[in-house]
């Protein structure tokens, strides 16, 4: 029996307690290439085939920064409010791992590549503000295969293709005091990078890589708690599930008279829970030491200045721009959520003049439809333009609703503007009275009876006979111009 | 043909008044080099079908009416921890014994773009961590001055070569001294030029903050030549500098007067014997040449050793990391574990002295000892630079010993590792300074063996040194 099988804490117990957390983010970079050479950082290349001298950690290789990956980190690093360094360093991270061909790491140490950064997070109503310690660069490792091959039994197998591929680390202050928290820490920060380009953050390519060190203390104790590191959160649900476990698991442990230990723990999920991986007596020494291979990375104001203004606009600046633009706020988020969803809406609102009624376009059909067809807003066939026209015909009552309705779908299938359907399908609203006085005529003459109603006072009858107009028209018929003629007609 | 007695000058005249081909150089000059090998074990394999295709394409050129490149048809040999592409790279350990690198480093492919032809691999102390090349896993090199005694290291077997005269000039390495040392036991020309002026791309890493290409020759000029073709930026290497570089062979016209020379007092304290008389009278020539001696000092050189030992070893039991058995190194074949393997890999192919030098270095990066021995060793490196500056503000050129004595008998000191190091101490300063620096012949002891002469100058003025040299070389014999 572990030791975290003890007796587990109440509601009560657990509520006296306040958990640490802090996160441990790894980011790949989304560059063409490697970081220290010119191999391709392409996902799902035959094993060791995206490999050079640089990257196996052949005798005499040496590493080239790439000037991509740097400005994608700074960008990273603003995006999360970091000061970036003038001036940072390479250092090497020692240890041996088949998986890594060098022996060691290139990373940062003493001086990252920026600092001093913050997330703000919103949790149950509550708005905080969790520092980000530092934001520094490395390269990733390779992959061990342990299943799936002849021999896997006796062998391990090693794919170095992601080797060299472009990382940065993100390092949170201890600032979270929740699994609830932390995921909303985690979401934000994926967000934001995504939104910047920063990374895909895809969790299942592994673009995106969590640990955290989670302590617990009594509520109002100003001493941190000692701290367990838990790897292996390979999911956003698995990050709350594991800080779930693991709080509990340090509660109990410290209600029933033990001490938590200091140790890196792995998340395991089919279990739901964490077991010890190592303890702190077997905890490396990496010996950190500066990359003598590579001269240090002076950043200068004008390269910052440079990136700075090739920067698009953070998704909080814009949630707030829409939000004044006149949408609600849950839309303003809905459309923030990716970069592409936020140009495609500026671009149509932009042309429709009406942000609401786009954003409702923007939100429900096309969104809908894309959806139902697993595209991405970046390959919607309708253009953002298109979409913003159509809006603008509505608004301006030369389409209606129903109208719009219908060629929205042919525009999807299409690619067509909405003008060139309308006229194409000869769809135009007919609002001349003058084309519409045969057609209230015949719908008085074909229904006497709800004449005779709507004359005995029974208004609402005249929505049946606008029906019959439109129905004549095949929806084309302006609705506010046929109700004004049968009012005429009939009054 | 004399293969011996050849020049790069001559070797080009010869080629251009069609008296012989470059094909038929190369050909003679493989014969010559594998009859001679037995003597010394200068080579550990050589390059038959490589020199034979460079030497035709040189034919090519010369048929074509093109120039064929300043090291036409030169027969060079290559210390064995520069990496060549397709031929056998075994950095003088059994964990490379069976290496093909997949690419060639910079400074081969600037040799062959520039004519030269690369007739085999020299034999050098594993991964360059040594000074008499006993310390390599495929046997020692021997003096060829004197067959009973070492070459010097870690480049012993490119001194050798050049010495011997199996190839005209050769490609070394040196972090501590590794090319001027041997290049003053085997009584030839060693350069090594200012940290960054070749590239290291392909240069196996020992200590990487003080590794350097240099080449040997038996002529001050041929090694300018030599230098002029690998130095310069190439962007595979990010340490590598962007200053221009001069033709310095042209600009070698014998005239010295009025340059102002510093002999280090620190360095002279310690030399006596022989070899103190021979660079005492070495000096004088470069007096009677008009040359201004004056005392200089350099006070941070008692820490020297330390330093050079701290930082070295720190930085090769990092670069050695990757011979590891997982790719391209032998693997011990009855290991259960994952540590096992790594272990038995290691424990029972790298030398005593690779497992010394990753003890040591593996030691002073540990947490907790990194500020008092890393840490502070940088301070002192700064320290010994700050030395180097200062009298270059006095003089052009400080003119040292290379060695505290002249090549010892096989097996002399293999059991002192302290004393092996502290002979390091004339090489090691200027290493750590990273300025440009060059052994070249001052006579012979009584006994016949070479001593060798250090010139130190600025950082990228390899001109002064080897205009120093060249004037020294062309006044003749001490």
């Amino acid at each position: 029996m572990s030791s975290s099988a003890s007796v587990a804490p109440s509601a009560e117990v657990i509520s006296r307690y306040e958990p640490v957390i802090g996160l441990e983010v790894h980011v790949q970079l989304s560059t063409a290439t490697k970081i220290f050479c010119g191999c391709p950082t392409s996902f799902g290349a035959p094993p060791n085939t995206n490999v050079c001298p640089v990257c196996l950690g052949h005798p005499g290789a040496l590493p080239v920064l790439n000037r991509a990956a740097v400005e994608l980190a700074i960008l990273g690093a603003l995006s999360l409010n970091c000061q970036v360094r003038a001036h940072s360093r390479f250092a090497r991270k020692n240890y041996f791992y088949p998986d890594l061909p060098k022996g060691y790491q290139i990373s940062q140490y003493d001086e990252p590549l920026a600092e001093h950064g913050f997330v703000d997070i919103v949790v149950d109503g509550a708005a905080r503000r969790i520092g980000v310690t530092r934001v520094h660069m490395e390269d990733d490792a390779g992959k061990s295969v342990h299943d799936g091959f002849k021999d896997s039994d006796r062998y391990s197998y090693v794919d170095l293709n992601r080797s060299g591929t472009p990382l940065i680390e993100i390092v949170s202050e201890p600032d979270m005091r929740s699994s609830e928290e932390a995921y909303a820490y985690l979401t934000e920060m994926k967000q934001v990078l995504q939104f910047m380009e920063v990374s895909t953050c895809d969790m299942e390519k592994g673009h995106l890589r969590c640990d955290a060190n989670v302590s617990v203390r009594l509520k109002g104790a100003e001493k941190f708690g000692t701290k367990a590191e838990v790897k292996n959160l390979n999911s956003f649900r698995f990050l709350k599930q594991a800080l779930d476990f693991e709080i509990v698991r340090q509660i109990a442990l410290i209600e029933s008279g033990g001490r938590v230990v200091q140790e890196t723990r792995l998340y395991n999920p089919d279990l739901d829970e964490t077991f010890t991986m190592r303890s702190k007596e077997d905890a490396h020494d990496y010996r950190y030491f500066p990359e003598p291979d590579l001269v240090p990375l002076r950043i200068g104001d004008e390269w910052l200045a440079e990136v700075r203004a090739a920067m698009p606009e953070l998704p909080s600046r814009k949630r707030a721009r829409f939000v004044e633009l006149g949408l609600r706020e849950y839309d303003a988020e809905v459309l923030t959520q990716t970069r592409a969803a936020s140009e495609y809406f500026e671009v149509a609102a932009g042309v429709s003049g009406d942000a609401k009624t786009t954003a409702n376009w923007v939100m429900g059909d096309l969104m809908g439809t894309l959806k139902g067809e697993g595209k991405e807003i970046g390959d919607s066939p309708v253009r953002p333009e298109h979409l913003g026209e159509l809006v603008k015909l509505i608004a301006a009552g030369e389409l209606s609703g129903k109208l719009a309705k219908e060629i929205f779908p042919k525009m999807f299938a299409t690619g067509d503007a909405p003008t060139v359907i309308i006229e194409r399908e000869g769809l135009k609203q007919i609002s001349d009275s003058g084309a519409l006085e045969k057609i209230i005529a015949d719908v008085i003459a074909g229904n006497p009876k709800q004449v005779e109603q709507y004359k005995g006072g029974k208004t609402t009858v005249i929505n049946f006979l606008v029906g019959q107009a439109m129905k004549a028209t095949r929806g084309q018929a302006n609705v506010t111009v046929v109700t004004e003629l049968f009012k005429q007609k009939l009054g | 043909m004399d293969i011996p007695s050849l020049t790069i000058d001559s070797i080009r005249k010869g080629l251009l008044a069609r008296q012989f081909s470059a094909t038929e150089l190369a050909g003679e000059a493989l014969r010559f080099a594998e009859g001679e090998n037995p003597k010394t074990g200068a080579y550990l394999h050589f390059s038959p079908e490589r020199a034979l295709a460079a030497a035709a394409r040189v034919d090519e050129r010369i048929a074509r009416g093109e120039d064929p490149g300043r090291l036409a048809g030169v027969p060079v040999a290559v210390k064995d921890v520069i990496v060549t592409k397709g031929l056998r790279t075994t950095c003088g350990s059994k964990l490379l014994a069976n290496y093909i690198p997949p690419y060639d480093a910079t400074a081969i492919v600037r040799l062959e773009q520039a004519g030269g032809v690369i007739v085999g691999k020299t034999n050098c102390d594993e991964f360059a961590m040594g000074s008499s090349n006993e310390n390599s896993a495929f046997g020692p090199v021997r003096n060829p001055v004197a067959p009973d005694r070492v070459p010097g290291g870690s480049s012993g077997g490119s001194a050798a070569a050049v010495a011997q005269g199996t190839a005209v000039v050769s490609l070394g390495s040196d972090t501590g001294g590794s090319v001027r040392q041997p290049a003053s036991f085997c009584g030839v020309v060693g350069v090594t030029p200012t940290y960054g002026r070749v590239s290291r791309y392909g240069l196996t890493a020992f200590a990487s903050s003080l590794d350097h290409i240099g080449p040997f020759s038996r002529s001050v000029k041929d090694s300018a030549t030599v230098l002029g073709v690998i130095a310069g930026r190439d962007a595979a290497d990010s340490t590598s500098a962007t200053a221009p570089v001069p033709d310095y062979a042209s600009l070698l016209d014998g005239n010295v007067k009025g340059l102002k020379l510093g002999l280090p007092v620190e360095y002279l304290k310690d030399l006596t014997g022989e070899s103190g008389e021979l660079i005492a009278r070495g000096v004088e020539k470069l007096k009677t040449l008009g040359c201004e001696v004056r005392e200089i000092s350099l006070p941070a050189t008692d820490y020297a050793i330390a330093c050079y030992y701290i930082i070295a070893t720190a930085e090769a039991s990092s670069n050695l990391a990757r011979y590891d058995g997982v790719r391209y190194t032998v693997r011990s074949g009855h290991s259960d574990t994952l540590a096992d393997m790594y272990r038995n890999t290691r424990g029972e192919n790298f030398g005593a002295e690779c497992k010394r030098r990753i003890m040591l270095g593996t030691y002073v990066l540990s947490a907790g000892y990194y500020d008092a021995y890393y840490l502070k060793a940088q301070k002192v490196r700064a320290l010994i630079a700050r030395d180097f500056a200062r009298a270059f503000e006095q003089v052009d050129a400080i003119v040292a010993p290379v060695s505290p004595f002249p090549a010892f008998q096989l097996g002399e000191k293999v059991d002192d590792p302290v004393a092996m190091y502290l002979s390091d101490i004339f090489t090691i300063t200027g290493s750590l300074a990273g300025i440009p620096c060059m052994s070249l012949p001052c006579g012979k002891t009584a006994e016949g063996l070479p001593v060798g002469m250090q010139v130190l100058t600025r950082h990228f003025d390899e001109t002064t040194m080897f205009r120093v040299a060249d004037a020294f070389e062309k006044a003749g014999a001490v």
